[in-house]
Parts: structure tokens; sequence; C-alpha cells
């Protein structure tokens, strides 16, 4: 089923590198968003909203770049890019509108994690966007197997057990395993990837960007902002701990400004 | 109607004795109408100047347009006195952000976040309103009639055009001429040439016969290889642009901050060298802080 997803994610991630280079190519972003349908359609309804009235109709990327500027251009794509990537519905009841406020929770986290540990602001975009994708996988099961992943939801809710465990006793895999075949797939990098897979494993050492995203994906769930469909609250990873302890509130209030910068964020997900 | 400037410099505030003659604010330009009222172009540092020109003249009833929300054209706003002042009246225009899908009063209520200012924008005492623009929308002040249109800069930016009695003024904000950005080897290279020819050709329809012209010319021709794809205008560009739009006059404005006054006068004589008058040549200025030009 993994074979079947999209392939938008890639040009998200290029999206992304791009952004993050001050001098990058104009051509090559132009080029980059015109071969993601999801992104050219946005960009094309954002410039031919009614908030410019242009005099005329706005038909190509080149036609957006002249009239709004290359760097607003980019600026939107990168707003936009990550969440195209993801199917909007699905028939095993799985909330899409929840799961993906919980999935840009746990990327805003990430990034404050990522900031708060001196990471530069470059790397900054990979804890971004795994945190965005790090349940991607249930986004798979919904869309293909609606009906068993319906069933690991039920059974995680009914017996409060984590869902990865649920889905387990189901598929015998569950969510964190079919994401990184999925970024392996998309030739995401290593670390992104490994990330994807490890974000349930709290326990040793793991690579920086693992544990932040597993942090993180705790942190949003404790805030309770969006669902994931994980009814369970699990402990900080070890790495986290060590350095900011275990206690929710605490590490919020050392994030800082996590609600807010969520909010901000929103405007990932506003269709 | 009396054009004044407040602020010329652009990007920082560049206080000291290398700029002391054309003045070391940032952007802001009033333009008070036949009929008395008063028009503010950008609120960059130079509004601090103006608002105390205006505190002998309470109540004050402004309208203030920003061309766009960098630093350099809102930092001076939180300063402006007359927001402070109950019985003002102050009307704040500018345009809708798509990247944040934030309105101009949503931007410009960030900067006052308490922990960039100690005032919050609840507790101005002016009577306050703020108004998002489209491209060509007009809105009328008096007898005035101001009209926006989308410039190139990194950020979405208007140019403001003012009309009053037969006369008229247009500011473009900070704006760089379009550049293809392609080779001419590459597929896309005509097309997007002629995309450029378009929207060139609708902003020269825009200000055609304009008296005058206040531009963007941050670099010299020199400098500009450097900064392409800034977002700022050339000395040349700017007078390309009053030529083909039929200016009558033109001031240059949005001076780098490290430009000391000796620098601006070795260009302004290039400039004359270059560019003697006659025919099809509009006047032009360098703009300074206290220069009134009178329409």
């Amino acid at each position: 089923m993994v074979e079947q997803m999209p392939a938008f994610p890639r040009s998200v991630y290029r999206v992304m590198e791009l952004a993050s280079d001050i001098n990058c190519d104009p051509k090559e972003l132009v080029e980059v968003i015109e071969h993601d349908p999801v992104l050219i359609l946005k960009i094309l309804k954002v410039v031919n909203s009614p908030y410019f009235s242009l005099g005329q109709k706005i038909t190509s990327v080149n036609h957006a770049v002249v009239y709004i500027g290359l760097n607003t251009v980019k600026n939107l794509a990168m707003s936009t890019a990550t969440i195209g990537a993801l199917p909007r519905k699905n028939k095993a009841g799985f909330d899409m509108d929840a799961f993906l406020l919980h999935s840009l929770a746990t990327a805003t986290i990430a990034r404050l994690f990522a900031r708060e540990l001196g990471v530069p602001v470059k790397e900054s975009f990979d804890y971004f966007v795994s945190g965005l994708l790090h349940d991607f996988g249930k986004a798979v099961l919904a869309h293909f197997t609606p009906d068993e992943f319906q069933m690991a939801l039920t059974i995680a809710k009914e017996r409060q057990v984590p869902l990865y465990m649920a889905e387990n006793e189901i598929f015998d895999i569950d969510h964190s395993l079919i994401g990184s075949l999925l970024g392996e797939r998309w030739r995401l990098p290593a670390n992104l990837v490994a990330s994807l897979k490890g974000h349930h494993c709290l326990e040793g050492d793991r690579l920086p960007l693992t544990s932040v995203v597993a942090a993180a994906n705790q942190v949003s769930k404790w805030l309770q902002i969006g669902d994931s469909g994980n009814p369970i609250l699990e402990k900080m990873p070890d790495a986290i701990a060590e350095q900011f302890g275990e206690d929710f509130g605490t590490i919020v209030e050392r994030l800082g400004g996590v609600t807010d910068e969520i909010e901000k964020a929103k405007v990932f997900i506003q269709g | 109607m009396k054009i004044t400037f407040w602020g010329v410099r652009g990007s920082l505030p560049s206080p000291g004795t290398g700029t002391v003659r054309y003045g070391g604010n940032t952007t802001c330009i009033s333009v008070e109408t036949d009929d008395g009222q008063l028009i503010v172009l950008d609120a960059g540092t130079g509004i601090y100047k103006l608002s105390q020109a205006l505190l002998g003249r309470l109540p004050v009833s402004c309208s203030l347009f920003i061309t766009h929300t960098h630093w350099d054209h809102i930092q001076g706003l939180p300063f402006f006195i007359p927001l402070f002042i109950p019985g003002n009246r102050i009307q704040i225009y500018g345009a809708f952000d798509p990247i944040s899908g934030k309105s101009i009063k949503d931007v410009l209520s960030g900067q006052m976040e308490y922990c960039y200012f100690p005032v919050r924008q609840d507790e101005l005492r002016a009577e306050i309103h703020y108004m998002t623009l489209h491209e060509k929308q007009t809105v009328e002040i008096g007898q005035a009639k101001v009209t926006t249109i989308l410039m190139n800069h990194p950020v979405l930016n208007f140019g403001y055009k003012i009309e009053c009695g037969g006369k008229s003024v247009f500011f473009t904000g900070d704006n760089e001429p379009l550049y293809n950005i392609y080779s001419p080897g590459d597929d896309f290279h005509q097309e997007y040439g002629s995309l450029i020819s378009s929207k060139d050709a609708t902003l020269l329809d825009f200000i055609h016969g304009i008296d005058v012209l206040i531009a963007d010319s941050a670099f010299t021709a020199d400098e500009y290889p450097a900064k392409k794809g800034w977002g700022h205008g050339t000395f040349d560009s700017c007078i390309a642009m009053a030529r083909k739009a039929g200016a009558n006059k033109l001031y240059f404005t949005h001076h780098e901050p490290l430009r000391r006054d000796e620098d601006l006068d070795a260009i302004e004589r290039r400039l004359r060298e270059h560019y003697p008058a006659g025919e099809g040549m509009p006047s032009f200025t360098i703009a300074y802080e206290g220069l009134e030009i009178l329409l």
C-alpha cells in the first residue's frame, strides 16, 4: 500500500530545502512548485483571491512570481507544501482535521525544542517536517484499510492502550514502521526516516531528531491540541527527560509561546 | 497639495555627522491636500518628527497608508503621538498578508505586543480605524483619491497614487524593477519576459503623466548586481521609470544607511552629467528630510 501513496512530499521537502537557502535559484523553486499540483492550486487560489482583485487571472506560477513576487510565492509554497501531502478524507471515521492539528502541533513543538537545543535554523526545518509527518502511517492505514484501522482505534480507546499496540495486534505492523517505509520511498533524509520509525521508542539513546519528535508528540497530546487517535499519554523520552525533566507544564513553559506558535502555524492547515 | 519628506532613509535609521543634511530617519512622507486633508505615507522613524509638528494642531485627523510592513516603514508607528490622544481620528490602510492570512490591523498590532512595546494597542486613546486594501482600490480622502498598485518587493508592497485638484503624486514604496529569472536560452525566457512587459505596461499606464514620482533608489547601478532580488531599485531604474511614465518631477528616496551626505552629493553630480536636462527628462532631486514640494 505504501507504493500506492502519492509522491508529492518529495517536492515538499525540496521546497523546504530551497526556502531555507537565501540565495536559492528562483527558477528551481518555480520548477518544484510546477511539478506539484497541490502547490500550484493553492498558490493560484491565493493570488486570484479577492484580497488582490488583480485585473486579470493569474494562470501560472511564473505569472504569480511576476505579480506578487518571488519571496511571497516562496513563503506561500512553504506554508502550503507540507500539508498538501496528506489525504483529507478516509472511511475509517478518523478525524483528519483533528489529526492534522495534532501533526501540526507536534511539528511546531519539535521546532521549539530544536530552538531550545540550539539546533541551527536550517536544520530546524527537519524537526518541523518530521513532526508533521511522524504519524503519516496512520493516514496510510486509514486510507487503505479503513475498517481495520477503525477497529484499531476502537481497541485503543476501549482498552486504553496506545494506538500503535492496537495496530500491531491487528496489522502486525504499526504506523511508525509504515511511515518510515513511506519516508524511504519519498527519499527523505535518513535521520528523518529514523525519526518516523522511532517516535514511539522512548528508551535509551536515539538521534536527537527522533527523541525530539517523540517528546513533541507527547507534549502536543498533553496540551490536547488536535487528536492523533492515541488515547495514551506516555512518558518523556529518556534523552529529553535528562535535559528538560519529566514535568510537561515545566517543559511547555521553558519552550515558551507554544500555543501562540501553534496558532500562527495553523495557516498550514487552512484549506 | 504640499508634500513633505520626514524620513528618506531605507532599512535602518542612520543618525550621525555623516547624514545631517539628508537626514537619518526612515521612510515617512506627508501629503496635505488643497482641502486640508492630511495623508501620511508610511510610518518609519520620520513619523515621530511629523507627530511633533502635529501637536500644535490638535485634534488631528489623518489617513495613514502603509506601503508594506517591513520594519523601516512601520517602526515609528508606536511613537506617532497623535495615536495616544483622545479626540484624534486616525485611519490606517495597508495590504492583506497572504502568508499569515492577516489583515493590516493584525500585522500592525503585532508590533505593540507586550514584549515589544509598553503600551498595548487597546490602550491607545485616539479613534483608530483600519482598512485592508486590495490592488487598484481607490479610497477617497476629502477631494483626494488614493489608489493602490502592487509593486515588486520581497513582501507585498503597494505603490500609492494620490490625485487631487488636477495634480498627482505617486510613491513606489519599496520596489525593484522586474527582471527575467530565466536565461535567454531557457524554455520559459520568452514567456516570462512577456509577463514582465505586461505588468510593466500596467504600471506605466497607471502612473502616466504623473506630476511627482517618489521612487525607491536604494542602490547605484554599480552596487545593484550584488543586491539583485533584494527588492530595491537604482537611481538609473527610477529615471527610466520616470521617463517612460512621462513624470514631471522625480524624487529619489530610500537612501542606504551607510550613504553619507557627500556620497549622495557625488551621486547627484554623476546623474546630472549622465542625464542632462532636456526634452523627456524629468527634473530630479535626491530627497532629504524637511524637503517640501508645493503642487
